[in-house]
């Protein structure tokens, strides 16, 4: 599988890091236990498309939002999430 | 030349003979020569046993298709199992081994399978061995695995070289036969970047030697002027190389085989290269196979596949017998016996199963002057080892028989396109009436892959190339290039075109082979099917057809067009198994590559390490780290070294190199908000020049990682964590930012490499440092508990904080790595009147344990702070990380573990991993917890551990063991608090 990173470029998958389903909500720091219950372990585990993050862990380290088919690993989309995410940060 | 040679030119250089040894016994075949050919030329035909009857096996393919002459070559560590003879060069001094013999090939004892046959149906070990407890067939396993196998892997490591690369291409064309070339031409002339690879070692595949042309130009000419034009342009081409597997993302696995046995002038070069190829595009030229035919005994040596007959003519000047018999259910096998006639061998008789050929058929029988039988079958082929004689009869009056003298039974029914990587991309074949095989859909295929030749459904010479070549020119105009006019190539011979007929399941014998690997039969299908496995996945796994590494190759259309029959299916509903990486079997030793040994992972050093080195200190890995074990002094043991160093800590002064703890600078305006909300105790009140111990949870609520934090500046905070969790806490503080709170201003750097860290503990530490750093005040009151101080020097600053792991008055020192060697030789220099040791990871870990720190052994992922009693450091002021589910009641449940001491009773040692019982040897309970870290204890003169024990054991404190069943170890122990030493704290405040 090869992901083409915003930041470096297509890079094979194994400098990547699998973070997590980017569809989960997170929940606000004051959230009830339920909510965090369904955050950290619900999850849909669909057949097709999917967004999920994945971190450039030996690149430019940067969080990204992958939209994925889960069942023949063609990536649609990917874009910069967190920090440097487009409207987030500075 | 040897009696099976024939006088014919071919890729086989005379000139230079070359030998090699088959089970012992010296051959001599001649460059150019595989195995297969220079062995048959020798009059070797037995090459094998079978796999489940230890039938005799010679050879049936001409390259990767050949199920049966599957040969060792090298011996010992060098050993490499399974390999077909057909695709294996000869190499002077090579070893050839056959495989599945005992004692030896031709006087195979095991060989009585074949006659308890009727018993070995399918499914027939799992029948009888699996019932009536699954003991019986652990028990059975070994026995029938050895008597049924391939090729024995050896236990030794091979010290050859192999090696990894990578490559980029426009387009990747597999295969390099006639319509691989053709589509290089079209692609390279377009100007795109090509890579032609193909898995033999002469390019034009199964039309190499073929005596045709194409439009008017002789076809081996065609095909070295074609390889010449593509390496003008710049194509590479990889020949020997196995395009294995296609994954996601244009990625191809390949291996390419550079050499098959070591060198002999003893320089270590790469024998195979795995390369990973990422192809923009890629063309499927991968060819076809022949599919045998079916009757009683059709995998006697001297059965082979007609075209395969040919090959060895035309390639090698091979004759593969001196009768010929061919038998055939299509036309393509009357250009195979017409070219051996034209090339002098003795075809004695053409059969053919259909009612009724065509003219141009008929007319090549009598130009060869074969007897033709026409509507008739083979029965049978005779002969113990060889064939000697056929059986025939006519179909449709079966007492007509008769019985020919033959020892080369050339058959062919009909052709499957080599599908298998098309399969890897998910892509399910279809069935082609015309072809009576299963081809590519080219609309089924994503729009970077392209097919063409046999596996598009084309199988004459001039449609191959003409496809070919416009499959070039597809992907030059997807990648915008100019491509050039397309081709109308023609050819003089070459198919003539009527497909092949199925054989009717009712006129088989049930003793007709289908999988020549597995040793499948019909009986065995029919068996499958009344039982219910009718589905082709199920029928493979039932009776193993399509499976080991000739993955159906020969034996899937004639398989799947008999179940049909069978189950009076329609074979165009029929889908086919699915193929799956690697096509063929791939050593372990190229997907390592160089990555052996000590290049397996990369190995990380202290700025320290020479000094260590130097010492003659034991090192021992943690992680990718090395670090000292113990000093051991001359004569001294390992436990009698950390003894003495623990102990001269305790009394004296020691000094550690922690540079290993990861250290990460967490800086910014938001840093102490940050900090505050991924450690579970308070941080942002902590103030400048002070340390705190901090414990970091997931989201699980379970403890991640625990170190301290210093406040170097108002905004500036030095993370420590521990040794293997440096990488993972780094990563965990970069998610928390970026997914959860982007808001925060701060950032992370790892700066573990930037420091070199040494401890200096000991009651006599705050000495040893007055002098290394004179000037300095390390008093109580100048540097208390916690307490961090920088020093500038020339060289660079270097911090010092007043922490202990070990329970005493303790100093961490970190200075810039470069200075690492300085700082430490100088702290030793001016210890030395004060008794100062260097001291390991040994004796660390005893003094932590007497303390009753936690650490890797306790912090496994799996534990609470609860469990570790470190609840006290859970804020109930502010939230943390993992505070949600932390108020899971189940995590306070009497069932939960508590740390907790362990003392063994009679001072034996414990063992860590071994689990807290009740009861004594004889009758030992269930585990109630287990023991995670263990040491002698040179302050108490006990043998003590730590352990996670349940609460609810912990209110019955008598008569507990630690039971290590596996060693037969089995200790009373004493539980107490983990604090074994100085509880209160008084000797770090010295």
């Amino acid at each position: 599988m090869i992901i083409d990173c915003p930041c470096c470029g297509p890079r094979p998958v194994s400098e990547f890091s699998y973070i997590g389903d980017a569809e989960v909500e997170k929940p606000d720091m004051q959230a009830p236990v339920a909510d965090w219950v369904e955050a950290v372990y619900t999850r849909t585990n669909p057949r097709g498309t999917h967004l999920e993050h994945w971190q450039h862990l030996h690149g430019c380290r940067q969080f990204l939002k992958l939209q994925r088919d889960t069942l023949t690993h063609e990536i649609f989309a990917v874009e910069l999430a967190g920090v440097y995410a487009s409207g987030a940060g500075e | 030349m040897t009696s099976f040679r024939i006088d014919k030119p071919s890729v086989v250089d005379f000139e230079t003979p070359v030998n090699f040894t088959f089970d012992g016994h010296s051959y001599r075949g001649f460059a150019g020569d595989t195995v297969a050919s220079a062995l048959l030329a020798n009059g070797v035909y037995l090459f094998g046993r079978s796999f489940k009857y230890h039938q005799p096996r010679g050879v049936m393919g001409a390259h990767v298709e050949e199920a049966n002459a599957l040969i060792t070559i090298g011996r010992g560590a060098h050993a490499e199992p399974n390999l077909q003879a057909t695709t294996i060069p000869v190499a002077e001094g090579m070893e050839v081994f056959s495989q599945n013999r005992w004692p030896s090939l031709k006087l195979d004892l095991l060989s009585i399978n074949q006659l308890a046959a009727p018993l070995l149906s399918a499914g027939f070990y799992y029948k009888t061995f699996m019932g009536p407890t699954k003991r019986s067939w652990m028990l059975y396993e070994p026995f029938i695995r050895r008597a049924a196998g391939l090729g024995a892997v050896s236990t030794s490591a091979d010290d050859q070289a192999y090696e990894k690369d990578h490559r980029f291409c426009d387009v990747l064309i597999i295969g390099g036969g006639v319509t691989g070339i053709a589509a290089g031409l079209a692609a390279a002339r377009s100007g795109l970047r090509v890579m032609l690879v193909d898995d033999r070692n002469v390019w034009g595949g199964q039309m190499a030697g073929v005596d045709d042309d194409l439009s008017g130009q002789p076809l081996d000419q065609w095909i070295g002027h074609s390889i010449r034009e593509l390496q003008e342009l710049g194509a590479e081409l990889l020949s020997r190389t196995t395009v294995f597997g296609v994954y996601d993302g244009h990625v191809h696995g390949a291996v390419q085989r550079l050499a098959d046995v070591s060198s002999h002038d003893g320089v270590k070069r790469p024998l195979q290269r795995f390369l990973k190829i990422v192809a923009k595009h890629s063309i499927l030229a991968t060819g076809a196979f022949e599919n045998p035919m079916l009757f009683k005994n059709n995998s006697l040596p001297g059965v082979m596949l007609a075209d395969t007959a040919r090959h060895f003519m035309d390639r090698f000047s091979v004759a593969c017998g001196k009768q010929i018999v061919i038998y055939t259910n299509n036309d393509s096998a009357y250009d195979a016996a017409r070219r051996l006639a034209e090339a002098g061998l003795n075809v004695t008789t053409l059969i053919d199963t259909r009612p009724s050929v065509s003219a141009a058929c008929q007319s090549l029988a009598r130009h060869i002057g074969a007897s033709h039988l026409v509507g008739w079958q083979v029965e049978k082929a005779h002969g113990r080892h060889k064939v000697k004689a056929v059986s025939v009869c006519k179909i449709d009056d079966r007492r007509q028989k008769q019985r020919i003298s033959s020892d080369c039974l050339a058959v062919s029914g009909g052709w499957n396109p080599v599908v298998h990587l098309a399969s890897h991309m998910g892509m399910a074949p279809v069935y082609s009436e015309p072809m009576g095989a299963f081809i590519v859909d080219p609309d089924s295929l994503p729009c970077h892959c392209h097919v063409a030749g046999p596996v598009a459904g084309s199988l004459d010479l001039p449609s191959c190339v003409n496809g070919g070549f416009a499959a070039g020119i597809k992907v030059a105009q997807q990648l915008g290039s100019t491509p050039p006019d397309p081709i109308e190539a023609t050819a003089m011979h070459g198919f003539i075109g009527d497909w092949p007929m199925k054989a009717d399941v009712e006129t088989l014998s049930e003793k007709v082979m289908l999988d020549f690997q597995n040793d499948v039969t019909l009986g065995d299908i029919k068996l499958a099917v009344v039982e219910g496995y009718s589905a082709t996945e199920h029928l493979k796994r039932y009776t193993t057809l399509g499976m080991g590494t000739d993955q159906g190759r020969t034996s899937n259309i004639n398989a799947i067009s008999l179940l049909t029959q069978l189950t009076g299916q329609q074979i165009e509903n029929i889908r086919p198994t699915r193929f799956r990486p690697p096509f063929t079997p791939i050593t372990l030793g190229a997907l390592v590559g160089h990555h052996v040994g000590d290049h397996a992972q990369p190995t990380r050093l202290t700025p320290m390490h020479d000094w260590h080195a130097a010492q003659g200190a034991m090192m021992v890995p943690v992680g990718l780290w090395w670090r000292p074990r113990a000093y051991l002094k001359p004569g001294e043991t390992l436990r009698e070294a950390y003894i003495r160093e623990a102990g001269n800590v305790r009394e004296n002064v020691g000094i550690c190199d922690v540079s290993t703890l990861g250290k990460i600078a967490v800086q910014g305006p938001d840093a102490g908000v940050f900090l505050d909300r991924v450690y579970t105790n308070n941080f942002a009140t902590l103030p400048v020049g002070k340390a705190r111990y901090g414990l970091m949870l997931r989201d699980d609520g379970m403890v991640l990682d625990d170190g301290t934090s210093w406040r170097l500046g108002e905004n500036d905070y030095l993370m420590t964590t521990t040794t293997g969790g440096a990488g993972a806490v780094m990563q965990h503080l970069e998610r928390l930012h970026n997914l959860y709170w982007p808001d925060l201003r701060v950032s992370f750097v790892s700066v573990t490499g930037q420091w070199a860290g040494m401890s200096v503990a000991g009651p006599k530490s705050r000495q040893v440092l007055g002098k290394a750093f004179s000037g300095t005040d390390f008093s109580d009151a100048a540097l208390p508990i916690m307490g961090v101080m920088s020093i500038q020097t020339a060289s660079g600053t270097i911090l010092v904080a007043r922490l202990s792991f070990s329970g005493e008055l303790a100093y961490e020192v970190f200075c810039p790595a470069c200075m690492g060697t300085e700082i430490w030789c100088d702290l030793l220099s001016h210890g030395a009147d004060s008794g100062i040791q260097p001291y390991g990871t040994e004796a660390l870990g005893a003094l932590r344990i007497e303390k009753g720190h936690v650490a890797g052994g306790e912090l496994d992922g799996r534990v609470s702070p609860y469990n570790l009693r470190l609840d006290g450091m859970l804020s109930k002021k502010k939230w943390f990380f993992g505070k949600p589910l932390l108020e899971r009641d189940g995590l306070y449940g009497d069932d939960q573990y508590r740390l907790v001491g362990l003392i063994s009773e009679d001072k034996q040692p414990l063992q860590a991993g071994a689990h807290v019982v009740f009861g004594d040897k004889a009758s030992p309970g269930p585990s109630q917890g287990w023991v995670s870290s263990v040491t002698y204890s040179p302050s108490l003169d006990e043998e003590i551990g730590l352990a996670l024990v349940k609460k609810q054991a912990l209110e019955k404190d008598t008569g507990m063991y630690a039971a290590n069943p596996v060693a037969g170890i089995h200790r009373k122990v004493r539980i107490v608090s983990h604090h074994f030493l100085d509880p209160e704290g008084h000797r770090m405040r010295l």
